[in-house]
């Protein structure tokens, strides 16, 4: 041969290619789009009463004609990237009484389609969710709140924001270990020494209420939020 | 086990005496930690939303976003089903089921990416009409979806599948490859043959640009979809006849490869060249979309 073969070395799965299963038109600009509004929604993890979406590059400039307004509406709604429900998020919206706005925005260096989701809930509960959407349904969360962060919903994910103090993650990891769930990816984000910090776990298996529990009790935990893995 | 070449997938089929489809399952198993039952039924869930999204579009027209496009699929259905059919019955079944997923996808329906979103219609519209031409079983279907979907991860690793990568080569003509080998294994064809087949429909639409008016997957995308799924059925029939591809498929796709680098970037998904580029198609995008 003339040249070493698979030299992209990208990890194709049989459903990489027949799938995802989804609404169209666009696996980036519809797919992907309910998947970060899917996941920012998960993170708020309180009842929304009013989003603002922040769309920057070519998310700006052609969310009408490939519907990503409505994607990243349903998603924030909870639905998935393959429900039916999506082309009429409008009306669901509004019949739910959820206020919503979409606004063009320059986020700066970042890739072209990307949204900054901003959630509010009742009590005035405000998170701030930044992410991109990659191509072919493949998105990654950049940013909560004004910590930089980096996971891609590919895996279970418990997303823990806790007090930045010695002794923490262990007290994570021992709930995990116990039950024995198998931790894929861990990173650790933090804003400034002492601080909040936050904490992305990527697991192999799915967590029972009882887990979430227990983990929720550790000691300097803040928040936790769950999101299973998206079986698409 | 990993697969990268149709060279290793060859030589993994001899040497287990397996057909594709079974390497895609032993290849799916290791990579995802699936059963065979688990994959087997997950197939079938795809499967089954190809049917739906094929059964929608024939039956009514769809509510499109950009309204380009819209009512192709019954409009073909109601002339194949009223006159004799200028392709023959069986291709031309096959488009109209092409365009009737592509109208679907526009509309914010159901669909399976196969590769893509945007050449989603090939790969069901194929498989659906070889189904019914030969009578074949659901799980003859599964077992053809296996087998395009080892011949996508192939081209991808080695190519691309993606448009703004490498143009419409990459979705239509890896979407047709894929459903040409299909339809090989599913009639009975070595793995040989069924990667004939499959170089056969890279070499006869290499080149092809991806030009989609006004950035929608509507112009000339779901035409396009026809001839993905014209050139797979092609294909197919003249490797089942023994006809080989005299380019051997590795080569082919490292070729495509190729052609895709060599492609301006406004021929790639930017809607910046091709019939995107034409006063037609600019008046469509200042219609559809006034602030891109």
């Amino acid at each position: 041969m003339f040249r070493e073969v698979g030299v992209s070395m990208e990890q194709f799965g049989v459903f990489d290619i027949i799938g995802p299963i989804m609404i169209g038109p666009s696996s980036s600009h519809t797919a992907g789009a309910v998947k970060i509004g899917y996941i920012a929604m998960r993170i708020h993890g309180k009842s929304i009463k009013k989003v603002q979406f922040y769309l920057h590059g070519s998310f700006a400039k052609t969310y009408v004609g490939h519907g990503t307004d409505r994607a990243l509406l349903s998603g924030v709604m909870g639905f998935l990237p393959d429900d039916e429900r999506i082309k009429d998020a409008y009306s669901i919206g509004d019949s739910i009484g959820l206020e919503y706005e979409f606004i063009e925005a320059d986020l700066g260096e970042v890739h072209p389609n990307t949204v900054k989701i901003q959630l509010t809930s009742k009590e005035g509960k405000i998170t701030e969710v930044m992410g991109a959407s990659i191509g072919g349904g493949k998105i990654k969360i950049l940013k909560i709140n004004d910590i930089d962060v980096a996971f891609d919903g590919e895996y279970t994910t418990l997303i823990v924001k806790h007090y930045d103090r010695p002794g923490v993650i262990a007290g994570i990891t021992a709930v995990l270990a116990e039950h024995t769930i198998n931790i894929a990816f861990m990173k650790l984000f933090r804003q400034a020494k002492g601080e909040f910090a936050r904490l992305i776990v990527e697991m192999d298996d799915s967590i029972t209420r009882q887990v979430l529990k227990e983990i929720k009790a550790v000691k300097y935990i803040k928040e936790v939020a769950y999101i299973e893995k998206m079986a698409l | 086990m990993n697969i990268k070449s149709g060279i290793e997938l060859l030589s993994y089929c001899e040497e287990k005496k397996v057909p594709i489809y079974h390497a895609a399952i032993d290849y799916e198993k290791q990579n995802s930690g699936m059963s065979e039952k688990e994959i087997l039924d997950k197939m079938m869930i795809s499967w089954n939303v190809m049917k739906v999204s094929i059964a929608k579009g024939l039956d009514k027209k769809q509510n499109i976003k950009g309204k380009m496009i819209g009512g192709e699929a019954k409009k073909l259905k109601e002339y194949y089903d009223s006159h004799v059919s200028v392709c023959g019955l069986t291709m031309s079944k096959a488009i109209s089921y092409a365009l009737s997923v592509i109208e679907v996808n526009a509309s914010m329906g159901r669909i399976v990416a196969c590769p893509t979103a945007g050449s989603s219609g090939v790969l069901p519209a194929v498989l659906l009409s070889t189904k019914e031409t030969f009578n074949l079983l659901d799980k003859d279907i599964i077992h053809g979806l296996l087998t395009s979907s080892m011949v996508g991860i192939i081209i991808g690793k080695n190519a691309s599948l993606s448009g703004a990568q490498g143009g419409c080569q990459a979705e239509v003509g890896s979407a047709s490859a894929m459903a040409a080998a299909a339809v090989v294994e599913m009639l009975g064809g070595s793995c040989e043959q069924a990667l004939h087949a499959a170089s056969m429909c890279l070499k006869n639409i290499m080149g092809l640009v991806c030009d989609p008016v006004a950035g929608l997957v509507e112009v000339p995308c779901a035409k396009r979809n026809t001839i993905g799924t014209a050139n797979a059925m092609i294909s197919a029939e003249m490797a089942l006849a023994g006809i080989v591809s005299i380019i051997p498929f590795d080569e082919v796709v490292y070729a495509m490869d190729r052609v895709g680098r060599m492609m301006p970037v406004c021929l790639r998904e930017t809607a910046e060249g091709g019939v995107a580029a034409t006063p037609t198609g600019q008046r469509l995008k200042e219609e559809i979309m006034p602030k891109a």
